[in-house]
């Protein structure tokens, strides 16, 4: 697949969780707040159910960013979950800034459910970002 | 500067609120009076803390203070406050315990020979006992 | 290969205006798998429901996607629509086109793409859902509340009132709890008793309400609709079945001790009701400080009982109950002030604290009602009330805000004035917080008509001069420093969780914050559930609050529990955990993750070669799993899957995001 650096839309995959994040999203959408239409969102009961692998696959098949969204420390639905979420993806972005994925790429947020602007505000940063980096090459799988 | 319990509990605190017919406890502090006296500037005590050292029974501070002769009772605090506190006259009733406490009157009724004592007039004689007293 | 329909969804123009539906309808007619799909005004109408249910059935549909609005508006009427038509309701998926696509983009073209896009991934994972079933668990009818002050007898009766019966349980020998030793109430200044001891009565003759005194909780089993709670029934010493509540008992015993309910300004006996109006009026025996638990000398209590209901040889009960619902009102704790040395509290006996200072008010308290200074009997002129003790104190105390400190001492302040005429009170404070209703009014006269002096400082000294005592502070408002010389120092503590709370919380699998306070399961719209279900919270165990607001919490967590047993059996949540049980190693690395301990070992036998092996591998209790995944991801070698959000669903929607 070639790419052209200066027309690159990025493909940016959002994990939200139900209770916050994805809610938070939906508040965006009714407070008609606009965003850029990079980003896709896969919606998880909890962010502790992102799987390290499903990061890995998006960026292999080709996804510019991923982004985990979930509830604020604390405030986790399951009570517990975020925490794990925390853990997990400080080792995994370790892991990917080692492979040579700038750490931009992969992101780690906080939003409730009450955050429609934050919401719309993290995917306009983060689509910037991403745009700035250029396509995702370390990954991507050769299909 | 020191507030204690015979100075809250003093008698002055009373006269104030007697003279002045207004209820000093009543201030809860907002400032808004402050805020937007037109001559505040010019105070060295301002008017929410006339009300505050009036509550606190700092009379003699207040007595001191500059503030009492500059406030021009323009009611601009009466009219804004909150608390339903008419600040004029609290300043008014600080100027006149000042009044009455300062110096001797200029006329002492014994002064006056027993056959003018009779026939002057009562009220020209009580104005004539204060009016230069100042 | 899977027959899928999709629907995509005008919701007028809400969709529409942005996303074109003609060209998002041809795309998805190319995606692997659609056999079918269609538009309409407004899918959720009873017509575009109809026309949902009609293409089912029509072409054989086994797999629907509905492009439309978010899944948290519309998940549910979508799913009992595909069932309508015959279809497990978890054969729906919802492409979220409004909420995350047109109202969020304005260009039409990208929008559509986007739009595009979300059925793909919608289609992709909808390809791979299973067909899942809820099953029924029955409710055990039944509810137990922990704790019987006013939250406590507020749920109890008002859960009695729906019909079901209930247990309520309390630690001392009688219920009433805080409110019991109050004098008055703010804003109203209604006696506290007055208006509590007609509850505790109803409590008492209530026929659903079984009153379970002198216990505690010991253990607590199941899951919601099936808790098993074991109490320890204390030994009370005391036949409660003969005894008559006469009292003589109280009378003759020669062992004084001092009283808790009077927070220690009066004596109590050994064998003891803690206040006169103790309901249930049966007295009990502190063993702690009875001569003949101590001694093993006296036995008066037992001579003089006319009907010989004293039993010395009375153990501990434990008794097992099961409950649909629990009630969790267990109070709070006042501050401990030992590091607040620069109030003198114990070194001074006119230092009081403010539950202290209810008692002296209090007709039935050590004074009669009259307020005494401690140190001398005589009635006090000025009193100084410090605020914010153990409050707002981020070093040494708690760092929040009491809540009732503020509106309890004003009360104090008007009390006292009424008492001693000629009275004056100074109340130290940093704000003051009056939010409710009548409350600044309330405020207000304490300091416009009861000759309060509000003076905002900190005190930071308290020490005797003669028989009097001198309080050192500022007054911040003026900048004039404050000697004050008063005949009385009263110390507004904070409130504390129950230094049990922990425990507690450890017993019923629910969460407490930083401070053990038991946690609500959402700040705004869940106040009174907890995170585990079938447990809800009333009262001040949950958070600082006043009586108001606790017997509101209370009644709301009644009507909570009533909705809960008013069901004659539970749907439970079909997308939770599941083990394939063949590729489990038993290194339960997702029972160490699993936050309401719903997975458990278990031992299963296998045939390996010729022999007959035993191993353990992990097991999910299908009722208490709340369906959050953490223990997927815990997985080594990936046994565990959540129903519904399968990690080959996952994939399949990040493949088709990414195509």
């Amino acid at each position: 697949m070639s790419v052209n650096l200066e027309s690159h839309e990025p493909l940016i995959v959002a994990f939200c969780c139900n209770w916050c994040s994805y809610a938070g999203a939906d508040l965006a959408g009714t407070s008609r707040m606009s965003y850029p239409t990079n980003v896709r969102i896969v919606r998880v009961p909890c962010s502790s159910r992102v799987n390290p692998s499903f990061i890995i696959r998006a960026f292999q098949r080709g996804a510019d960013g991923v982004l985990i969204a979930g509830c604020h420390p604390g405030d986790c639905h399951y009570h517990s979950g975020n925490y794990y979420t925390r853990r997990r993806f400080t080792v995994l972005k370790r892991m990917l800034e080692y492979m040579g994925i700038e750490p931009e790429r992969f992101q780690v947020r906080w939003i409730s459910g009450s955050e429609g602007a934050k919401f719309a505000g993290v995917m306009n940063e983060i689509t910037q970002e991403i745009k700035a980096l250029g396509p995702n090459r370390k990954l991507r799988d050769v299909r | 500067m020191k507030i204690t319990t015979e100075k809250i509990n003093s008698n002055l605190v009373r006269d104030v609120e007697e003279v002045s017919g207004q209820k000093v406890s009543a201030c809860f502090q907002c400032g808004k009076c402050t805020g937007g006296c037109p001559v505040v500037w010019a105070m060295d005590i301002f008017p929410h803390q006339v009300l505050r050292y009036a509550q606190m029974g700092l009379i003699d501070e207040l007595l001191h203070s500059k503030t009492l002769w500059i406030c021009a009772s323009c009611q601009t605090c009466d009219s804004r406050c909150p608390r339903e506190v008419d600040i004029p006259k609290v300043i008014e009733a600080l100027r006149l315990i000042i009044m009455r406490e300062k110096g001797g009157n200029y006329l002492h009724p014994n002064d006056l020979p027993a056959r003018v004592r009779e026939n002057a007039p009562q009220q020209g004689l009580v104005s004539a006992f204060r009016k230069y007293a100042k | 290969m899977k027959r899928i329909g999709v629907f995509i969804c005008w919701c007028g123009s809400n969709i529409a205006a942005t996303v074109d539906i003609d060209k998002t309808i041809a795309a998805a007619k190319q995606m692997p798998g659609v056999v079918f799909a269609d538009h309409n005004k407004y899918t959720c109408s009873e017509l575009g429901q109809d026309m949902v249910k009609n293409a089912i059935k029509e072409h054989q549909l086994d797999r629907v996607v509905i492009g439309a609005c978010s899944p948290r508006m519309h998940e549910n009427t979508f799913r009992k629509t595909v069932e309508a038509a015959g279809l497990n309701p978890y054969y729906m998926e919802i492409a979220n086109i409004r909420e995350q696509c047109s109202w969020v983009h304005k260009d039409k073209e990208t929008a559509t793409g986007k739009a595009i896009s979300l059925v793909r991934t919608a289609v992709a994972k909808a390809a791979r859902n299973e067909a899942l079933f809820s099953t029924e668990m029955p409710i055990e009818r039944r509810a137990l509340v922990i704790g019987g002050g006013i939250a406590g007898i507020q749920a109890a009766l008002d859960i009695a009132e729906t019909g079901f019966e209930v247990d309520l349980l309390e630690k001392e020998p009688s219920i009433g709890g805080r409110m019991a030793q109050l004098d008055k109430t703010f804003p109203t200044l209604d006696c506290s008793a007055c208006i509590l001891t007609p509850k505790m009565v109803d409590v008492a003759q209530h026929e659903k309400i079984r009153l379970i005194t002198y216990s505690e909780v010991e253990k607590v089993e199941g899951y919601v609709g099936n808790f098993t709670v074991t109490i320890r029934n204390k030994a009370r010493s005391v036949d409660m079945e003969k005894c008559t509540g006469c009292g003589d008992c109280m009378n003759k015993c020669p062992q004084k001790v001092s009283s808790e309910f009077e927070m220690g300004l009066a004596e109590r006996r050994a064998i003891y009701t803690p206040f006169p109006q103790a309901v249930p009026n049966k007295p009990a025996i502190d063993r702690a400080t009875c001569r003949w638990f101590t001694q093993e000398k006296c036995r008066v209590c037992e001579k003089i009982c006319p009907t010989g209901a004293i039993d010395y040889d009375q153990v501990d009960e434990f008794i097992t109950q099961r409950y649909g619902a629990i009630v969790v009102a267990t109070g709070f704790d006042t501050h401990k002030l030992d590091k607040y040395g620069e109030y003198a509290y114990g070194k001074h006996p006119d230092v009081i604290t403010s539950l202290e200072m209810e008692r002296l008010f209090n007709a039935s308290g050590p004074t009669g009602g009259k307020l005494l200074r401690p140190s001398n009997g005589k009635p006090p002129k000025n009193v100084a009330f410090i605020q914010c003790v153990g409050s707002r104190d981020k070093a040494k105390g708690n760092p929040y805000c009491a809540k009732i400190c503020c509106m309890y001492t004003a009360k104090h302040a008007i009390l006292l004035n009424e008492k001693v005429p000629g009275s004056k009170s100074f109340v130290f404070y940093i704000d003051v917080r009056t939010p409710g209703k009548d409350y600044e009014e309330f405020y207000n006269r304490a300091y416009e008509q009861h000759n309060a002096t509000y003076i905002k400082g900190n005190v930071s000294k308290v020490f005797p001069d003669g028989d009097q005592l001198v309080v050192r502070s500022v007054d911040a408002l003026s900048g004039a420093l404050v000697e004050l010389v008063v005949d009385m120092v009263v110390l507004a503590t904070s409130v504390d969780a129950r230094s049990d709370a922990k425990d507690l919380a450890q017993k019923l699998s629910i969460t407490t914050n930083a401070h053990k306070f038991f946690n609500e399961a959402h700040p705004k719209l869940r106040p009174v559930e907890t995170q585990t279900a079938g447990i809800f919270l009333a009262g001040v165990c949950q958070g600082p609050k006043d009586i108001p607001e606790t017997v509101a919490q209370a009644s709301a967590a009644a009507v909570k529990v009533a909705s809960l047993l008013s069901k004659e059996s539970l749907k439970s949540n079909p997308t939770i955990a599941e083990v394939d049980q063949k590729r489990c190693s038993g290194d339960m690395s997702c029972m160490a993750v699993c936050p309401y301990g719903a997975i458990s070992e278990k031992i299963i036998e296998e045939r390996r070669g010729r022999e007959t092996v035993t191993r353990k591998i992990a097991e999910v209790n299908t009722a208490l799993c709340q369906g959050c995944g953490a223990c997927t991801v815990a997985c080594r070698p990936g046994a565990i899957n959540l129903k519904g959000f399968t990690n080959e669903q996952i994939l399949a929607e990040v493949d088709a995001i990414c195509l």
